[in-house]
């Protein structure tokens, strides 16, 4: 699917996010795709400094910061507030990292969704605390070094799978993107906008620093994720309805990992018992959308 | 309308005559009562808001704030353990000046587990930057919580509306309810100053470096200030169109008298009963109703306070390692002025013990034979506890 993109933009050229950044590519699509009829609410993450000191702004839209552990809550009652007003057309969005979806917003999001609030909810995911300095998170990967996890602790424990977790709610929509795939995204982001209810966006956001990873690399790796299965591309509607967007051709995880400083410790051993648990999430996916035998 | 009906459902009545347009609770004993009334007249169309049965009382004063941003009359409702979960929010409330409306009943801090009137839940949050406001009964804390939106509303800070649990919270009073017209003269559909608004795209809460923070505190401070000024004239206009008010303070037979019991809330109601009988054998005692704790209402206390001898201040609460905290504030009010009266702490009623007449006549005989105060805080009618050795 080719989408017309738009030319418009949302986001001004001068931001102060890394080299490489994926969550500033991330939002950049993701705000073409809405349009300005947008409110931002913004929990504590890179964003809330990616979008500039007072009193400048990155954004074109409206934006309120948030504490860490409100975006669910405090989107729930943007929300409201508009419904009282009469306003049905502005979208509300939730613009959070990893540590504030997975972690210390995980209550609040699943309270909103429970209750079905009406907004998207979109979590860039760079699998860490990256705006305090690279520390693990419930979304940081098997096998990764972090500021909190380093030398012989890296990180021994699976990512958390949110997606799944939001569908145990029968959120009404759920779906993967990634900022390598710029159709698929704004594509999902597009649909999301056209829909009521609760809906989620979990998008694979390179940080090269944090994963110490050239920044020229960001985009490459991200693409990596999908072609591995390391992170697929797909839909749950309603809790139920499964749609793989992207069957890739199979590649080993090998390379996605020896690319990035954060793996540089993993064994071959580690790598296959990386590939197996990769293998295992993939096959699991395939049964759920019915592509593979129960 | 004159009915009889409980504290809860006065502060219930208060939200419905104010329009709140999104309301955002979540249960705790024994503020549950409020909600439960206000759910109710959502649901039978009393009340055209929109209700969030959210999963946490932080997630409560969250949803409010992202309401209040959008430029909505906002109400909520705590207690105890659920106000102390909000606290990270109640600075953010204030520091993005949202004129948030909330009740909060006083009720003790576990452990143990305790569900009686103590005011240590909301003193604890004395430096959160919201107006507190304490009610004697439900007269007043109905009337306390329409002024509270004017006054939220004016200054563009939130406001607390405070009642003791059980003593005030779940007793039955006869209260005049007004009419929803003249609430509505009173008090005029919200018109915020800033709101979110993709026509008019802004940033509120970004990253503000040490070259404009300390600018930003400093406004929230002058609100404060204005706060006290605004709220002379909320009553005036209050009593203007209902016909009562209540002061920041009230001073009862403190002119000619030696010494002064300082009390808020309900303890408030027994003293009056205390001082009368008191006053009929001849005591010169006088009795200081403190309504507004923030901002605190210095000169108003000064004036009150200024020629008595002694002070003796009820506290049904307590600062560990200080001492009740009232008092504390009350000897700040006084110390800079020359020949100010002995301050005299008293604790008592932790955790819903009763402050019968005999505890209050207690404490006045006390201060009225000490030379001179014994140490911050005298705690009245403990109990001798055995340790194990």
């Amino acid at each position: 699917m080719h989408l017309e993109t738009s030319d418009q933009e949302y986001i001004h050229s001068g931001h102060v996010g890394c080299p490489g950044c994926g969550a500033a590519i991330a939002m950049r699509f993701v705000l073409k795709a809405l349009g300005g009829k947008t409110i931002m609410v913004m929990p504590a993450c890179c964003w809330s400094i990616i979008a500039g000191p007072y009193p400048q702004s990155t954004l074109k839209i409206p934006m309120l910061h948030a504490a860490f552990e409100t975006g669910g809550a405090v989107a729930s009652g943007v929300r409201a507030a508009l419904d009282v007003k009469g306003d049905s057309e502005t979208t509300v969005v939730a613009w959070a990292g990893d540590g504030g979806t997975f972690d210390i917003g995980f209550q609040a999001l699943s309270g909103a969704v429970e209750r079905n609030e009406d907004f998207l909810y979109v979590c860039y995911d760079n699998e860490a605390y990256m705006n305090t300095g690279v520390q693990r998170s419930s979304s940081t990967p098997y096998g990764a070094w972090t500021t909190t996890t380093p030398g012989r602790q890296w990180k021994r424990l699976r990512k958390k799978n949110i997606v799944e977790a939001l569908v145990a709610h029968r959120i009404h929509y759920a779906a993967t993107a990634n900022i390598a795939y710029p159709d698929d995204l704004m594509g999902k982001a597009a649909k999301a906008k056209t829909m009521t209810g609760s809906r989620f966006l979990h998008i694979f956001a390179t940080c090269p620093t944090g994963w110490r990873l050239p920044s020229e690399m960001s985009v490459k790796i991200a693409r990596m994720a999908v072609q591995t299965n390391i992170f697929p591309l797909y839909e749950v509607e309603d809790g139920v309805r499964y749609t793989i967007n992207f069957m890739p051709k199979g590649y080993l995880v090998n390379e996605y990992f020896r690319l990035q400083g954060r793996f540089k410790h993993l064994t071959d051993e580690d790598l296959a018992e990386i590939q197996e648990m990769v293998d295992e999430d993939w096959n699991l996916l395939l049964r759920k959308a019915g592509m593979a035998p129960a | 309308m004159r009915k009889v009906i409980e504290g809860s459902h006065a502060v219930a009545e208060g939200a419905r005559l104010a329009r709140a347009q999104v309301i955002s609770a979540y249960p705790i004993t024994p503020q549950t009562h409020i909600v439960e009334r206000l759910s109710e007249f959502c649901a039978d169309g009393t009340l055209d808001a929109r209700f969030l049965r959210v999963e946490s009382e932080h997630s409560a004063l969250a949803a409010l704030i992202g309401a209040a941003s959008t430029g909505v009359r906002t109400f909520t409702a705590t207690s105890s353990q659920g106000l102390a979960l909000m606290h990270e929010l109640l600075h953010w409330a204030s520091g993005a000046r949202l004129p948030v409306v909330m009740a909060n009943v006083n009720r003790a801090l576990a452990p143990g587990w305790n569900i009686w009137a103590d005011q240590t839940d909301s003193l604890a949050q004395r430096d959160t930057g919201w107006i507190q406001l304490y009610c004697e009964d439900s007269q007043e804390v109905l009337d306390t919580t329409l002024q509270a939106y004017r006054l939220a509303e004016w200054v563009y800070l939130p406001v607390m509306v405070i009642l003791d649990a059980f003593f005030l919270s779940h007793t039955y009073e006869p209260v005049d309810i007004p009419d929803q017209e003249s609430v509505d003269r009173f008090l005029p559909p919200f018109q915020p100053r800033f709101h979110l608004d993709p026509e008019s795209p802004c940033t509120f809460g970004q990253m503000s470096p040490p070259g404009v923070y300390m600018e930003m505190r400093r406004s929230i401070q002058d609100a404060m200030e204005d706060a006290l000024l605004a709220f002379a004239d909320v009553e005036e206009e209050f009593s203007r169109v209902h016909g009562r008010r209540y002061g920041p303070v009230e001073a009862v037979h403190c002119d000619d008298a030696r010494v002064i019991l300082v009390t808020s809330g309900t303890v408030t109601s027994t003293s009056r009963q205390v001082i009368a009988e008191l006053r009929a054998r001849g005591e010169k005692v006088g009795l200081l109703k403190v309504k507004l704790f923030r901002p605190f209402p210095v000169e108003s206390i000064r004036a009150a306070l200024g020629r008595a001898q002694k002070v003796a201040v009820i506290d049904r609460n307590f600062s560990f390692g200080a001492s009740g905290i009232f008092a504390q504030e009350i000897r700040a009010a006084l110390c800079n002025l020359p020949g100010h009266p002995a301050v005299f702490g008293y604790v008592a009623g932790l955790g819903g013990r009763d402050v019968t007449t005999a505890t209050i006549e207690e404490i006045y005989i006390r201060t009225r034979d000490a030379e001179a105060p014994q140490g911050e805080s005298l705690w009245v009618g403990l109990q001798e506890v055995k340790h194990a050795p």
